[in-house]
């Protein structure tokens, strides 16, 4: 298979466009520019749509206006961006409407910086708009995922018809690593509620959220957290290297997991019993696997780009069986290999060598 | 095996370009490869850098903060980056426009006068060629034919014919360092 | 003697970040003078928009609020109705004003509030590299149109003087460019001009200035000058599109 080399955000939106993705509503923002760029030159290249909306507001209601006539849609923004969005996202979980956001985050609140940050966690994870909701949350974490997890996200919109959000930040964004590139995918959409015109349908589609009578908002919201439960049954992903053995092991994902890789190579060279546990999606959050190895007596440190935002996850998954450790950078920057490295050994038992 | 490298140097210099060559040559040589660049509001002001890994192994972090490589094509990035090169590590400076540097303990430190050796083979740009032969020759990070393969897919196509020139200096440097 | 070239005391003694050839930096001086002129510099509040002027309240030395993306206007009116005597102008980019604040201007403008607004049109989206505006010409190359802006699919440029001169409650809106001296000297006349109206109370005022990005139209400084001249000007017609009849000219 042929490797070619692509920036992060090059290879999400032609991975989105490989998934048959045609419409893309946008905003420029700092770092996610490679995303709309690419699309306004690639779109018309695949008869495709490429718009740039008049801010963040507008596009994730144009997502709603496409999304609900059926079409496969994406739209991307950096954090001030999504905030804006919150409002739209919320009515696309109550009208049931597929869709793909993609936040490449930085580091806030307000304004904040363009360096890349985590600290949007909760906003993705928690709910970020009104309404008892829950988002499929998916956090890549190279550029191959880039591409493989904007089609899956596709897929998985539909499924449920639910909004389903990647989470990255600027240097996975920014970052060019080799990709395979799967081949280019026509989806033809077999959506009956759509509205696409009655075109002799007995029945009009309606896309809607008003639950105007208490008990129809009541049946709405039971047949949403059912659609959330089956997600939370069936959707999580992880990826765990090299934890059964492991005395300590470290959770992160996106950029820190990187990171904390480089540091956990090297100290595996010095047989150290370090394992690394990445969740993939962070919503649904792999709460089995890190309860398991609670019990299992590991201790836990989790890295991240915030004040500690998925720690949280970490601490009610392990439910007290476990020691959690936290170690997070505040000012845009990552951390580097050394302060990963240098905290986890300050964690590791005493003699802990083999 | 890995390589940490960082390629520095004025914005207009190519020393993107140089960095993302290395990556993709390495990528052709089906090693494990990373390229990021230095971005936004660091752009303004002058000086661009950017990381690169080649690995056999996945890599783990993509941003370089202890090189085993560095490629500084003006003062300022010689200045900023070179006390972080790991011992055992190389330098390779564009010393056109870099007057003496002083020794590092364990460090290889290789002066390119860049500038002049491209500009014998008529074309002032293409001084960043030179500098990356001369670092290829020094570490083996890849092998020059490989770059010469990447030139074929970074270069947009419109500039191909530029191709044998680039080689050129690559050669240059290379041969420098290596005869 | 009256002193023809001093540094304005509204007017903080910093090296901006603005590119080579930027005309903000010009933009920011009038202003200045405008409220030296005036004898504001106490009471005058800024807000600063999102954009390259982002770092404009380094610049300036007056009180400043850094706004939301496009909310200037909806900054300044609650800043203005805590300070009714305080003289409040935002300072926005085509993107900030024209495209994500379309709402707060269209609003401020029509309540007639009594605020000044400097509205820098340069044509595209500065600050993140490069992509259009709404106030992007047809066909002209931008980073998110990349085969030139095709009006067939994302129409036209907006002209927000004529816009605004559609309702009743602005008190005065003038198009300027600063692409030579004399078109700095008249830029200068309507800044203070729309200073002066907020002092006397007269209501909303916006300025839009005619400025440059050579770094993102891809021209040296010189070029992109000429580029406002021959390109931007014809399009974006200079000139007064709305003032109060009892405060005329240059002496308001
Ligand atoms: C909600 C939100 N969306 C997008 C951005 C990114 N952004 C920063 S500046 C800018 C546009 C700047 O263009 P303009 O207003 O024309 O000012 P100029 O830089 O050209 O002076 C954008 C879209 C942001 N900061 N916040
Ligand atoms: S990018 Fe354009 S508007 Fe911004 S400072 Fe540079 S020249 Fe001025
Ligand atoms: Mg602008």
């Amino acid at each position: 298979m042929e490797r070619v080399m692509m920036k992060g955000n090059e290879a999400l939106a032609e991975g989105a466009i490989r998934a048959g993705c045609r419409f893309f509503f946008g905003y420029p923002i700092t770092p996610q520019n490679e995303i709309p760029e690419y699309m306004a030159r690639r779109m018309p290249e695949v008869g495709g749509v490429f718009l740039q909306a008049e801010s963040e507001v507008s596009a994730i209601n144009m997502v709603y206006g496409a999304g609900g006539a059926g079409g496969r849609v994406l739209t991307s923004s950096s954090s001030p961006g999504i905030s804006l969005k919150q409002e739209g996202i919320s009515y696309l979980v109550g009208a049931q409407v597929p869709c793909v956001i993609v936040n490449v985050a930085r580091g806030g609140p307000g304004l904040g910086g363009l360096t890349p940050s985590q600290s949007d966690y909760f906003q993705a994870t928690k709910g970020g708009g009104h309404g008892d909701y829950r988002l499929l949350v998916y956090a890549p974490g190279n550029a191959q995922e880039m591409v493989d997890l904007i089609g899956l996200a596709f897929d998985k919109a539909e499924a449920y018809r639910n909004p389903v959000m990647i989470l990255t930040d600027a240097i996975m964004g920014q970052m060019m690593e080799p990709v395979v590139l799967p081949p280019l995918r026509e989806v033809s959409p077999d959506k009956p509620w759509a509205t696409t015109g009655k075109k002799g349908r007995s029945k009009p589609n309606l896309i809607n959220s008003l639950g105007i009578v208490g008990e129809d908002l009541e049946r709405i919201n039971v047949e949403l957290q059912a659609k959330f439960a089956r997600m939370a049954a069936d959707e999580v992903r992880y990826e765990a290297d090299g934890v059964e053995d492991a005395d300590l092991v470290v959770v992160a994902y996106g950029t820190s997991s990187r990171v904390v890789r480089s540091a956990i190579s090297r100290l595996r060279q010095e047989k150290k019993k370090v394992g690394l546990l990445r969740p993939v999606t962070l919503w649904p959050f792999p709460q089995q696997i890190l309860a398991e190895l609670a019990a299992a007596g590991k201790r836990f440190l989790v890295v991240e780009m915030s004040a500690g935002q998925m720690v949280e996850d970490v601490i009610l998954s392990v439910n007290d069986r476990a020691k959690v450790t936290f170690f997070g950078k505040l000012n845009g920057t990552v951390p580097t290999v050394k302060e990963v490295y240098d905290r986890i050994m300050s964690l590791l038992p005493e003699g802990g060598e083999e | 095996m890995t390589h940490e490298i960082i390629c520095a140097g004025f914005g207009g210099q190519g020393v993107m370009l140089i960095g993302q060559l290395l990556a993709y040559g390495g990528m052709l040589e089906g090693k494990e490869v990373t390229w990021f660049p230095s971005y936004g509001p660091e752009m303004r002001g002058g000086t661009a850098n950017c990381s690169v890994v080649i690995s056999d192994q996945p890599v783990g972090s993509p941003i370089v903060a202890e090189p085993d490589g560095l490629i500084a094509m003006n003062g300022p990035s010689l200045t900023r980056f070179k006390t972080a090169v790991k011992p055992g590590g190389v330098i390779v400076y564009n010393s056109s426009l870099v007057t003496a540097v002083p020794a590092l303990p364990g460090v290889k430190i290789c002066a390119v006068p860049a500038n002049e050796l491209a500009r014998e083979l008529g074309n002032d740009k293409i001084s960043n060629m030179v500098v990356l032969g001369a670092f290829l020759g020094l570490t083996k990070a890849v092998a020059v034919s490989s770059i010469e393969t990447a030139l074929q897919q970074v270069l947009p196509a419109r500039r191909h014919h530029l191709i044998p020139l680039n080689s050129a200096a690559l050669r240059k440097g290379f041969s420098l360092v290596t005869e | 003697m009256k002193k023809i070239f001093a540094y304005p005391r509204a007017l903080s003694p910093k090296r901006t970040h603005y590119c080579p050839g930027c005309t903000h930096g010009i933009i920011h001086r009038l202003v200045a003078e405008a409220i030296d002129d005036l004898g504001i510099q106490e009471r005058t509040i800024g807000i600063a928009p999102v954009g390259c002027a982002v770092l404009a309240y380094e610049y300036f030395d007056v009180d400043f609020l850094e706004a939301a993306h496009g909310r200037a206007p909806a900054v300044a009116t609650g800043v203005k109705r805590v300070h009714p005597e305080a003289i409040v102008f935002s300072y926005q980019g085509d993107g900030d004003l024209a495209s994500i604040g379309m709402a707060e201007i269209i609003h401020a403008a029509t309540r007639g509030e009594n605020i000044t607004v400097i509205f820098v049109n340069n044509t595209v989206y500065g600050m993140t590299g490069g992509q259009m505006a709404p106030t992007t010409l047809p066909g002209q190359k931008t980073t998110t149109s990349p085969y030139g802006r095709d009006t067939a699919t994302v129409g036209y440029p907006i002209r927000v003087c004529e816009l605004l001169a559609t309702l009743d409650g602005p008190a005065y809106l003038e198009r300027v460019s600063v692409h030579d001296p004399q078109h700095i000297i008249k830029a200068g006349r309507a800044i203070r001009k729309a200073f002066a109206l907020q002092v006397a109370g007269k209501g909303f005022s916006l300025v839009e200035v005619l400025s440059s990005c050579p770094t993102n139209w891809g021209m040296t400084p010189t070029q992109a000058l000429r580029h406002i001249k021959e390109v931007l000007v014809p399009y974006y017609p200079l000139g007064v599109f709305r003032a109060p009849e009892e405060v005329s000219g240059d002496d308001a």
